[in-house]
């Protein structure tokens, strides 16, 4: 296997260079420069899927250290300080395999200053990845932080009509929780003179501060995530932003809320986790049943995905604080799978966004017999989001409960009756969105996809399914990683 | 005399700038206002020659201890002497464009400078006052500088008033501290004060801190911020933002931490009372503004809270947090005024918030500077402003006052909501129609704009390297000197 030095910077960094190159395109362009932006996007996020799919190919599963890793001193006690291991390893994949399909996307409905928002994705793919390759709290912390500046102006230029309500709320609630955040890094740094994240999930935090430190990190990532009922800027977020936007937001930029409790609130402090999973489940389960049947009654199609987003990452959080390889895996599962599907029900929308230009339910109806190809593809995506058998959606839902159900059965149970709901509004909008007749005259002249949007879909219906049918394709991956995580977990707290 | 000999070569940057001050004053008077150009040119020479005395002076003691050169000193004169000649640079073409131009503009720089310099080395509570009162004198004259302006001439004598007010304050604690402690020395206030628990130079020490606040706008004392920094010429703005509040601050440092050490966890109240309500007034005060210059008074409200709350600490770390903090916040602010100096339709400079609109039309690069910089004292990282925060926080969490640094943070998250409408005006909105475009930006302004802008983003990672050191270097060397 081919090696590539440093290629965790690569593969975080490159984006930013082909960000450059855009900016190099415009100022030598005298003309539009916008196919030029379009071309080059394109070509970098396939490049770093490439490179990311090396570093895949390279990586040990067998191993649950950090791999890859790169250490180098930096100002005020941080380090340069990178590296993946099972979990982590995923999800940047997972990144590098969104982007490429977001910009496609975007190829044809974004025709207003291209070139600032092909360079917005570049650099949010860059903080995105950086994320989930830094292992240095403060290094951890910029990369987090810095994702809120490309989607506040993702969203405040290309968004929809109410999109500069939507970008402040998106930017001021989750700075609000990453401020407590930095608080609670600057007083682990002070308290234990490192910064390393892997030294510092070796440190036996005191069982008095835990729980404090453990509320600062869960108030930042549970707005990320976002668990109910600190959840109300999501809906706003994705009804606002650009599909592709939309698409980062559910698949990757959610994410970063259950990597951030699997990489500091379960491993640094096991013993607050104890504490506060009832309440973890409590409003997991709220989430699940809450957000279910809100979505019931969304009158916006995106709005409802949203909506279920939500309650799927119920799924995620209930599954982390279960403390056992079960939940874990099935948590690590659930989010990437969600990444897949929830992206891909997001292009669903945009694909009759962008002939009708409206998401009312109301104004759809009957679609099937116009469009028979979008008909098929968003039927395996709403079964795939409800967790039909065969699909990705189903493990991850079947592995967390019942990682779920041996540490508390009335959360599995009422994450069980979460499903049922997740059938029903998904297959009621199913129904009025694409079965019967056309009533409304506008739809007559509705094209079905066309081959760009079939690009985009084949990917993600082939990982769907094949996840679906082999999930042992994630799983071993992050085997390893888990079994390391929660056995040290279940040590911890005496179980 | 080796004595005096020494004093004077310690003194040298003071005397340098008093000297060459008088000096520049005689060729203006001889020259008339025709000699504007050539004044400012000397000036920032003059300023640039006193740094470099700074930087290679000797360190130690000199008139019997009421002058101090060591590290703390040299480091805080260096910034606020830079600080002064970019003040200079920036205002000498506005003043010219504006037809305001008088060659006593950098005078009254260069001797506020010399009073600023004397603070930051002040060893005893007479320098101590001499320094404020010299720095303070020229900057009365400079806010009311346009003179036929209704609003200058109100800021001047508003910061005129309220400033004497202060001075008196400061004068009766210092009084009070010399009663109970009998000496004018800080060292040998310390030396008392480690021995005697006095409430009366408690009492005397609360006063000194309220006049030293109102020195670097800290909220209760901040009211003459907003509108001396709405009524005052632009370029002395800028001034105000950044040479002042740097002596300000190594003076507050060097009282509390020199002659009150021992006294931290009386004064540290004080100053994390004042840092808390300076958060809340500058980030919900900035709320509701229209004007730029207003909004940046808030905004500078704010931040003087969290440079307080390095130096109420008490560590070496808070002071190294507090002068790094200080020197990106200083950058910072230049890049913020110099865009608002290159800035004017049809000759007229850019007041109001709203004017931004759709700047990224007409001047992609500067909108790109003042995004950058928004962000950047937003705290967002890696811009510079979020290094600043960080080390302040980092200090104070060390130093166990971690709820004070919580509050400073969500704080700063309702301060965001005007830094991003900032941002919001110039990229999400267009401009309004039928207004006039936006003149050609003097090249002066617009190079320290970016050049602040790539220091906040992406340079600040690369010269924190250096910075770190230097800074640290300063808060070490305190005390020892």
């Amino acid at each position: 296997m081919p090696q590539i030095p440093y290629i965790l910077s690569v593969v975080t960094f490159l984006p930013l260079v082909g960000a450059g190159l855009i900016l190099l395109a415009r100022l030598f362009n005298k003309g539009s420069a916008d196919g030029a932006a379009r071309w080059i996007a394109l070509a970098t996020t396939v490049v770093v899927l490439a490179v990311s799919a090396v570093l895949v190919a390279g990586f040990d599963p067998s191993s649950a250290a950090y791999q890859f890793t790169e250490r180098y001193e930096w100002f005020a006690g941080a380090q340069y300080f990178m590296g993946v291991d099972g979990i982590s390893i995923l999800f940047v994949l997972l990144t590098a395999f969104l982007m490429p399909l977001c910009i496609i996307a975007s190829w044809k409905t974004i025709t207003d200053r291209v070139v600032d928002y092909m360079i917005a994705f570049l650099v949010l793919e860059t903080l995105v990845i950086g994320v989930f390759t830094s292992l240095d709290l403060f290094l951890f912390y910029i990369f987090f932080e810095g994702t809120l500046v490309p989607m506040f102006i993702i969203i405040g230029v290309w968004g929809g009509a109410n999109r500069i309500y939507a970008s402040y709320k998106f930017f001021l609630y989750t700075l609000l929780g990453s401020v407590l955040m930095l608080l609670a890094m600057l007083w682990m740094a002070a308290e234990t003179g490192t910064t390393s994240i892997p030294a510092l999930k070796e440190y036996a935090f005191s069982p008095t501060v835990q729980p404090l430190l453990w509320l600062a990190f869960f108030a930042s990532f549970a707005v990320k995530m976002p668990m109910w009922p600190v959840h109300t800027w999501l809906p706003d977020a994705h009804v606002q932003a650009p599909t592709a936007g939309s698409v980062i937001l559910a698949g990757i930029l959610l994410k970063l809320g259950g990597y951030g409790f699997l990489l500091f609130n379960l491993p640094m402090f096991p013993d607050a986790s104890k504490m506060f999973a009832p309440l973890v489940f409590v409003l997991s389960a709220v989430a699940i049943v809450y957000t279910s049947l809100v979505a019931f009654r969304q009158t916006d199609i995106k709005k409802l995905i949203a909506y279920s987003s939500v309650a799927h990452m119920g799924f995620v959080t209930m599954g982390i604080f279960a403390g056992n390889a079960l939940g874990v895996q099935g948590a690590v599962f659930q989010m990437l799978s969600h990444g897949l599907i929830s992206g891909a029900l997001f292009l669903c929308v945009g694909v009759v966004y962008d002939r009708m230009h409206t998401r009312e339910i109301a104004f759809y109806g009957g679609l099937t017999s116009r469009m028979p190809w979008f008909a098929a593809i968003f039927l395996m995506f709403t079964m795939a989001n409800v967790g039909l058998p065969g699909t990705s959606g189903f493990i991850g839902e079947i592995l967390t409960m019942t990682g779920v159900y041996g540490v508390s059965t009335w959360t599995a149970l009422f994450a069980a009756t979460g499903v049922i709901f997740s059938a029903v509004y998904a297959l009621t909008l199913y129904r009025n969105v694409m079965f019967g007749e056309i009533t409304n005259p506008a739809l007559k002249t509705i094209t079905d996809i066309d081959r760009r949007e079939l690009l985009i879909f084949v990917p993600l219906i082939i990982g769907t399914l094949w996840l679906g049918v082999q999930p042992g394709l994630v799983l071993d991956y992050t085997a390893a990683s888990v079994e390391a995580l929660t056995s040290a977990y279940q040590l911890a707290i005496g179980g | 005399m080796p004595d005096l000999d020494l004093a004077l070569r310690l003194s040298a940057p003071e005397s340098t700038l008093a000297v060459g001050g008088l000096v520049l004053l005689m060729l203006g008077a001889f020259m008339g206002d025709r000699s504007a150009k050539l004044v400012s040119a000397l000036s920032v020479a003059l300023l640039v020659a006193a740094t470099a005395v700074t930087v290679t002076g000797p360190l130690g003691q000199a008139f019997n201890g009421a002058y101090v050169a060591d590290p703390l000193a040299v480091y805080g004169k260096a910034l606020i002497f830079l600080s002064s000649a970019v003040a200079i640079i920036l205002g000498g073409g506005w003043m010219h464009r504006t037809k305001i131009a008088r060659f006593e503009y950098p005078i009254l720089i260069v001797l506020a400078s010399a009073g600023m310099g004397m603070m930051a080395s002040s060893g005893d509570l007479i320098s101590l006052y001499i320094g404020i009162e010299l720095h303070s004198l020229a900057l009365y004259v400079l806010a009311a500088f346009h003179r036929d302006d209704l609003k200058a001439s109100e800021a001047g004598l508003k910061y005129f008033v309220l400033g004497a007010l202060s001075s008196g304050l400061l004068l009766y604690g210092a009084s009070l501290i010399y009663g109970f402690a009998g000496s004018m020395r800080f060292d040998e206030i310390a030396a008392y004060a480690a021995t005697n628990q006095s409430t009366g130079l408690i009492f005397g020490l609360v006063f000194l801190i309220c006049g030293l606040a109102f020195k670097v706008s800290a909220a209760p004392f901040h009211m003459w911020t907003p509108d001396v920094y709405e009524g005052a010429p632009t370029p002395v703005v800028a001034l105000f933002a950044t040479a002042p509040k740097v002596a300000a601050m190594v003076l507050i440092a060097r009282t509390l931490e020199g002659a009150f050490a021992g006294s931290h966890d009386q004064w540290a109240q004080v100053l994390i009372l004042i840092s808390l309500i300076s958060f809340a007034v500058g980030s919900f005060g900035g709320l509701a503004q229209k004007d730029i210059q207003r909004l940046l008074a808030y905004s500078s409200i704010a931040n003087i809270g969290y440079a307080l709350l390095g130096i109420a600490a008490g560590t070496t770390l808070g002071i190294q947090a507090m002068l790094l903090f200080m020197t990106l916040y200083v950058i910072d602010q230049f890049g913020f005024f110099a865009i608002l100096l290159s800035l004017s339709r049809g000759g007229r400079p850019i007041r109001k918030i709203a004017d931004l609109a759709g700047l990224r039309k007409d001047k992609p690069l500067t909108a790109i500077a003042l995004t950058v910089l928004s962000l950047s004292v937003l705290g967002m990282p890696p811009a510079a402003g979020f290094w600043g925060k960080f080390y302040v926080f980092g200090a104070a969490a060390d130093a166990g006052y971690w709820m004070a640094g919580a509050a400073g943070l969500v704080a700063s998250v309702v301060a965001g909501f005007y830094y991003l409408r900032i941002i919001k005006l110039m990229w999400f909105d267009k401009a309004p129609e039928g207004v006039e475009p936006i003149d050609a930006s003097p090249i002066e302004a617009k190079t320290i704009a970016l050049a602040a802008a790539a220091f906040s983003f992406p340079l600040v990672m690369v010269g924190l390297t250096w910075l770190e050191p230097l800074a640290r270097n300063a808060a070490v060397g305190f005390g020892a000197g």
